[in-house]
């Protein structure tokens, strides 16, 4: 196994063992630290693919993000209300079962993933990421001013919603429910990335005209690529709304955004693990400044310039060293 | 009478627009000339206002405030420069927006550490307060119809700069071939830093023409740095005109989608459910237009053909 | 006769003023190797543009084995087996040379959605893949970044990913630039070889090799084709003489 493979598997170790021992030792809280690392892993994960992979640099994914959170939220709501989402052209009912919330979620982000991918990949560069980020800014405002979910001071989850024969609101069990999902988006992302689907991604960062000159059209590959992303990353948004019992617009602002291409970059762009490394440095730095400091995104700001001009490689890459091709 | 309003609320967008031209000018000119996508530039807006505002509380002087927050911006400019953007013109657009990221927790954690997280309040100068009497008996708020006319004044100046100076001879041959007036003699390092300090001083006196009228707080550049980017998508990359024409519009959709859009549907709901249908694709309008520029020309308005 | 692999009439691009495409008109045959050759600002790469897609025309139409293809997209010419090099060598320069190829033989093969098996893997791709490299003399740089290769390697990589496309016709743009004396001998063998597969349109500024492999040759002068012929007659053609020798009649 490469250096990098033992380093993968060392991440999720820690991952999984962290809350175990947690648990053992009577430390809810780390738990639900441990799950919030996974969740935005998760996040992460989704957003590689369209960063890393792609090299998409999309400054919205906060707005499927976010729009996987509503679906958690929005759904409980009504669920509560006994108050069907709509009657018409069928009836629509509010639920809280995961089984039916997750694949809401993940719709919901993909179609918004195809209408905001298929504008914004029309153009690239400096383009495609002021684009991304206004129309999930769009979709912030809209929430703000729409009162229906409230707007802007959020909406509140009453009960953690429901999986089939596990009890979802201690912290164990929700924490391995949501590293399932996170493995199952790590194996599906290591598929991709080495099928001829992932081989024409990557080869569209490097060179488009490369691409189309053996035929392959870069626009649907990005796009198709795009959309998975951000289905993966509104299924995170679910969880994440879970995690919370709370979702509010803070989760589509574009600081969010901004927080997702951070950690898949502290961990190392590209890389299969990267967001997931990423995920858990950024959540350990967020607790251990605060402690310091209530000003903490000030070192934080910096640690982060000091990797980008110096580090570029991120924190894998810097435990294992250049990128292995082939 | 509801003409009045109407023309009222075509002023505010014009004020609006034109205090967006000066965000996207900058940015589109940094853009531009050094190929750098600056998330930082709303700090350099948040800097100007909180100068001003400072400035302005410690001498009774609004002026001196608008004077400092000049100076304010265009020496963080400078500093920020040199240390860091400086670095990153070679660099990927994804460096670029990381790093310039880090930079606004910077800026704003350090500006929250220095004044603390409540807002700061900048009143208009004593001279501008009341309200002037337009053609036609609008009466109109002397301070904002001064933020029209200084915007258009120094958006004038900054065509006079671009397009007749020996600096915007060089600016404008450092978008087309940086290694040509490199060869040619002119130093690009003092050029570029220059063009970024002329960027962050119109964002910093924009802020602080705009701090007068709302809260001057810890974030509050970040919505206009936003806006500002849906100007450039709408005008194109690279284009003073682009960005004015641009900024215009933006000011314009927005503030005429918030004053018509409820009244629109007033007509075919109850006026509760009007205002927050209106409210809500209002607050999408501008976003809606730039998708449709996107549509028709991917480049914006005035691009460069791809 | 034969109906010609590719065939170009009337074509026209202007830029401006500046007429750079001038109702082009001419064919490639099957089996053969068609030069094109011309004074540097003739309008060659203009035209290899219009061909490939990359440049829309004003005027004239393009076929490919007969079919139209005047209004389809790079790729889609592409994938209907319009293989081309590039003037300057384009490779996706992270990917290993097998990897250039397999994307290319998957691309041809209109294969870039299959999400599950591994490219790599798979000896449906795999195979054809490295034949091509072998083809080019690349079987022993199977694993090596493109970046990593010479120039003389990668100008060979990239014939190797157009002869992964099965093509109807290749359009090989300056594939000796930049070659070594032995490594333009070497192509100039295989590029001998390859016409049996599919015919080749050639821009080349190696005059030994044009005069050397081509069946035919045309000149472009000022974006008009103003001979088409065998070496022998464009040696002797006076119009070309005074194009490139400034000899007056």
């Amino acid at each position: 196994m490469s250096r990098e493979g033992w380093i993968n598997l060392a991440v999720l170790a820690l991952l999984a063992g962290v809350p175990l021992a947690a648990h053992a030792a009577g430390e809810p809280f780390l738990v639900t630290l441990a799950t919030k690392v996974a969740i935005l892993g998760l996040a992460g994960v989704g957003l590689n693919l369209a960063l890393g992979l792609g090299g998409l640099v999309s400054f919205g994914h906060a707005a499927f993000f976010g729009l996987g959170g509503y679906a958690t939220g929005v759904l409980a709501s009504h669920a509560l209300n006994y108050e069907p989402l709509m009657t018409e052209p069928f009836a629509l009912e509010g639920t809280t079962q995961m089984l039916i919330i997750w694949p809401v979620a993940i719709v919901l982000s993909g179609l918004a993933a195809l209408a905001i991918g298929a504008l914004s990949l029309r153009t690239s560069g400096i383009f495609f990421i002021m684009i991304t980020l206004a129309f999930a800014q769009m979709i912030y405002y809209f929430a703000i001013s729409w009162p229906a979910y409230g707007g802007e001071d959020g909406l509140s989850i009453y009960v953690r919603s429901e999986f089939p024969g596990l009890d979802t609101l201690s912290p164990l069990p929700f924490f391995g429910l949501v590293f399932a999902l996170l493995l199952l988006a790590l194996g599906l992302s290591h598929i991709l990335s080495r099928s001829r689907f992932g081989l024409a991604l990557q080869a569209a960062r490097q060179n488009e005209a490369r691409v189309r000159a053996v035929g392959i059209g870069p626009y649907r590959v990005r796009l198709v690529a795009f959309v998975i992303s951000g289905m993966i990353t509104g299924l995170a948004g679910a969880l994440f709304a879970d995690l919370n019992r709370f979702v509010s617009p803070a989760m589509l602002d574009w600081h969010t955004s901004g927080q997702l291409i951070v950690l898949v970059i502290l961990g190392g762009v590209g890389r299969l693990f990267g967001p997931v490394a990423g995920a858990g440095l950024y959540i350990l730095l967020e607790h251990n400044l605060g402690h310091f400091t209530e000003f903490w995104q000030l070192p934080f700001g910096l640690l982060l310039l000091a990797v980008v001009l110096f580090a570029p490689g991120g924190l894998i890459g810097v435990l294992a060293g250049r990128k292995r091709h082939g | 009478m509801s003409l009045i309003l109407f023309i009222e609320q075509i002023l505010n967008g014009l004020q609006f627009g034109v205090m967006l031209f000066l965000m996207a000018a900058g940015l589109t000119l940094v853009f531009g000339v050094m190929g750098l996508i600056n998330l930082a530039h709303g700090s350099l807006y948040m800097v100007g206002a909180f100068a001003c505002a400072a400035v302005a509380a410690a001498t009774g002087s609004f002026w001196l405030g608008l004077v400092a927050s000049l100076a304010a911006a265009a020496a963080a400019g400078v500093v920020v420069e040199v240390t860091v953007i400086r670095r990153l013109y070679r660099r990927d657009h994804l460096d670029q927006v990381l790093a310039t990221f880090a930079l606004i927790l910077v800026f704003s954690e350090g500006v929250r550490w220095l004044f603390g997280s409540f807002p700061l309040y900048l009143d208009p100068p004593a001279m501008l307060s009341g309200a002037v009497e337009l053609p036609g008996g609008i009466l109109y708020p002397a301070y904002r119809l001064a933020i029209i006319v200084a915007g258009l004044i120094v958006a004038a100046l900054l065509f006079l700069l671009i397009g007749r100076t020996r600096l915007g001879v060089r600016i404008r041959a450092g978008e087309s071939d940086r290694e040509m007036i490199a060869a040619l003699g002119v130093d690009i390092d003092r050029l570029y830093t220059m063009v970024f300090a002329l960027g962050a001083a119109l964002a910093g006196f924009a802020g602080a023409m705009v701090g007068a009228i709302q809260s001057v707080q810890v974030g509050m550049g970040e919505p206009v740095l936003i806006l500002a980017f849906v100007v450039i998508v709408i005008g194109g990359v690279g284009s003073i005109k682009g960005a004015l024409l641009g900024a215009l519009l933006v000011g314009l959709t927005d503030t005429l989608g918030r004053f018509l859009l409820p009244l629109a549907f007033e007509a075919v709901t109850d006026p509760a459910s009007a205002k927050a249908m209106g409210a809500a694709l209002a607050s999408m309008a501008i976003y809606v237009l730039m998708a449709a520029v996107l549509v028709f020309r991917p480049t914006g308005l005035f691009g460069a053909r791809a | 006769m034969a109906e010609p692999a590719l065939a170009v009439s009337g074509l026209r691009k202007a830029f401006g003023a500046l007429v750079a495409t001038d109702g082009v008109t001419l064919d490639l045959r099957p089996g053969e190797i068609h030069a094109l050759i011309g004074p540097n600002g003739a309008g060659k790469s203009t035209l290899i543009k219009q061909m490939t897609g990359e440049l829309k025309q004003d005027a004239g139409e393009i076929r490919l084995r007969g079919a139209e293809i005047t209004f389809l997209s790079p790729e889609a010419r592409s994938r209907r087996g319009l293989a081309r090099s590039f003037q300057v060598s384009s490779l996706a320069s992270e990917f290993t040379a097998l990897q250039n190829v397999v994307l290319a033989v998957a691309g041809a093969r209109g294969e870039a959605f299959g999400f599950l098996r591994p490219a790599l893997k798979d000896r449906a791709l795999v195979e054809p893949a490295r034949a091509a490299l072998a083809r080019v003399g690349l079987d022993g740089r199977a694993g090596i970044r493109a970046a990593d290769l010479s120039h003389g390697e990668r100008r060979s990589l990239e014939v190797a990913c157009a002869l992964a496309l099965q093509p109807v016709a290749f359009l090989l743009d300056e594939p000796m630039a930049g070659m070594g004396h032995e490594g333009s001998l070497r192509l100039t063998g295989l590029l001998d070889g390859l016409r049996a597969e599919a015919p080749i349109l050639l821009v080349e500024h190696d005059m030994d090799a044009v005069f050397a492999l081509a069946d035919r040759i045309s000149v472009l002068v000022y974006g008009k084709v103003i001979a088409t012929g065998s070496a022998d007659e464009i040696r002797r053609d006076p119009e070309v003489r005074a194009a490139y020798l400034g000899d007056e009649e």
